[in-house]
C-alpha cells in the first residue's frame, strides 16, 4: 500500500456522529508542518503555548519574539504576530515592544544557548528592570541547531560534540541554574522549572505557561518558565530514551519546581 | 469504558513513537508503509483493545497529528429515576 492509498484509507475512518471532539488543532497554531526532528519537544511546547493563547482568548494581542536556534522559525508556526531578535537579544526587543505597546501580551521563546549564554546579560537586566514580559526558556542542554555542542546548561559529565570526554567542571565550568538565579530578583513575578518527560509533567508545563501569561495580564513583572526539553538527535538517543534521559540526568541537575510565585498570582483565578 | 476514536494525519507524522509509548490502551502502532516524508506513521490498531479517547496521544505528540473524539459520558441516573 502506498502512502497515498494509506492516507486515503485513513480519511475513510468514520467517526460516529454521537462522538464529540476532545482535542483538535489549536487555532493559534499555524496548520503547516514543522521542521523539528522526530521527538523534539519544541513542537509540543509550541502547541501548548497556542492552546493557552486560545484559552485566554488573547490571540489578537499576543506578540512572540523568536530566538536564534532551532526555534528560529517559531514565527512561522504561530497564528499571531511575531518578530525575530538577534541571538540572545529577545528580552531587549520584548522590552521595547512592551513599552511601545503596553496592552499587548509579549513573550520571548528562547533556548538555553540563546538565553543562558549569549543572552544572559539581556535576561538579567530585563529581570532587574522588572519588565512585564513572559519568557519561555527551553532547556535541552546543548546547542541543537549547530550540531549539539556543549552549552552553559550541559550537566557535568555529559558528552557532546565539543566535550567528547564528558563535561569536566575543572576546565569547562559548571552548569548554570538561571531560573534559581533570576528568582532572587524582586522584579521577577514568576520563576518555575517544568519538564517534558511524562504526560503529567507536560500538563504541569501547560499550567505554568498559563500562569506566566496571567502574571503578564496582571502586570506583575517578568515571568519565566524553564522547560527541560528533549533533543534526541544531538543526545544520540531515540525519542523514548531521551525522555528517560531528562528524568534521570537532567532532572537531578535541574530540579523541577516553583522558585518564585508572586502572592497576587497564587490567589488569582480571574478573567483576563 | 468510554468509546473513543482518533484521526491521524499520517502525512505530518515523523514516527517518533512517543504516542505509542504513552498510550494507556496500547492501541497505536507503526504502519507497515512509509509516508511521503519517509517516516513510518502511527496508526490505530484496535484488534485487541479499543481507543477510549483519553487524548494522551495528542498531549505528547510534537507534530499535532491527532484529532481525538470521545463518546459523551452517560449521565448517572438520579435517585428518583432509578426507582
Amino acid at each position: 500500500m502506498t502512502s497515498l492509498s494509506l492516507r486515503a484509507s485513513l480519511r475513510e475512518v468514520s467517526v460516529p456522529p454521537q462522538m464529540e471532539i476532545v482535542y483538535a488543532h489549536p487555532a493559534a497554531l499555524a496548520d503547516v508542518p514543522m521542521h523539528y526532528c522526530p521527538g523534539c519537544s519544541h513542537g509540543a511546547i509550541h502547541r501548548m503555548i497556542a492552546e493557552v493563547v486560545d484559552e485566554l482568548a488573547i490571540r489578537e494581542r499576543t506578540l512572540c519574539v523568536a530566538p536564534v536556534g532551532c526555534a528560529v522559525f517559531a514565527y512561522k508556526y504561530f497564528n499571531f504576530d511575531s518578530c525575530e531578535a538577534a541571538h540572545g537579544r529577545a528580552p531587549a526587543m520584548a522590552t521595547g515592544l512592551k513599552r511601545i505597546l503596553p496592552d499587548r501580551i509579549i513573550f520571548t521563546y528562547q533556548g538555553d544557548g540563546d538565553l543562558a549564554s549569549i543572552g544572559a546579560n539581556e535576561i538579567l537586566h530585563a529581570a532587574l528592570r522588572g519588565e512585564p514580559i513572559g519568557v519561555i526558556f527551553v532547556n535541552n542542554a546543548v546547542y541543537g541547531m549547530t550540531g549539539g555542542q556543549m552549552a552553559p546548561t550541559t550537566p557535568v559529565g555529559m558528552k557532546t560534540t565539543s566535550s567528547p570526554l564528558g563535561r569536566d567542571p575543572l576546565t569547562q565550568g559548571r552548569p548554570i541554574h538561571l531560573t534559581e538565579m533570576l528568582a532572587t530578583i524582586s522584579g521577577v513575578a514568576y520563576a518555575v522549572r517544568r519538564s517534558m518527560h511524562s504526560v503529567a509533567e507536560m500538563r504541569k508545563t501547560k499550567k505554568a505557561i498559563r500562569l506566566a501569561f496571567q502574571a503578564q495580564l496582571q502586570g506583575l513583572g517578568l515571568s519565566l518558565v524553564e522547560i527541560l526539553a528533549a533533543c534526541p538527535t544531538n543526545w544520540r538517543l531515540t525519542p523514548v530514551e531521551a525522555l528517560d534521559f531528562i528524568r534521570d540526568r537532567m532532572a537531578s541537575e535541574y530540579p523541577v519546581g516553583d522558585f518564585k510565585v508572586d502572592e497576587r498570582l497564587r490567589n488569582w483565578s480571574g478573567e483576563c | 469504558m468510554p468509546q473513543g476514536a482518533v484521526l491521524i494525519r499520517s502525512d505530518r507524522c515523523k514516527g517518533c513513537g512517543l504516542c505509542i509509548q504513552a498510550c494507556p490502551q496500547q492501541v497505536l502502532a507503526f504502519a507497515e508503509t512509509f509516508n511521503a516524508r519517509g517516516y513510518r506513521p502511527v496508526q490505530l490498531d484496535e484488534r485487541e483493545r479499543s481507543c477510549t479517547g483519553c487524548g494522551v496521544c495528542a498531549i505528547v505528540c510534537p507534530d499535532v497529528v491527532f484529532t481525538v473524539y470521545r463518546q459523551p459520558l452517560r449521565q448517572p441516573l438520579r435517585r428518583a429515576e432509578r426507582r
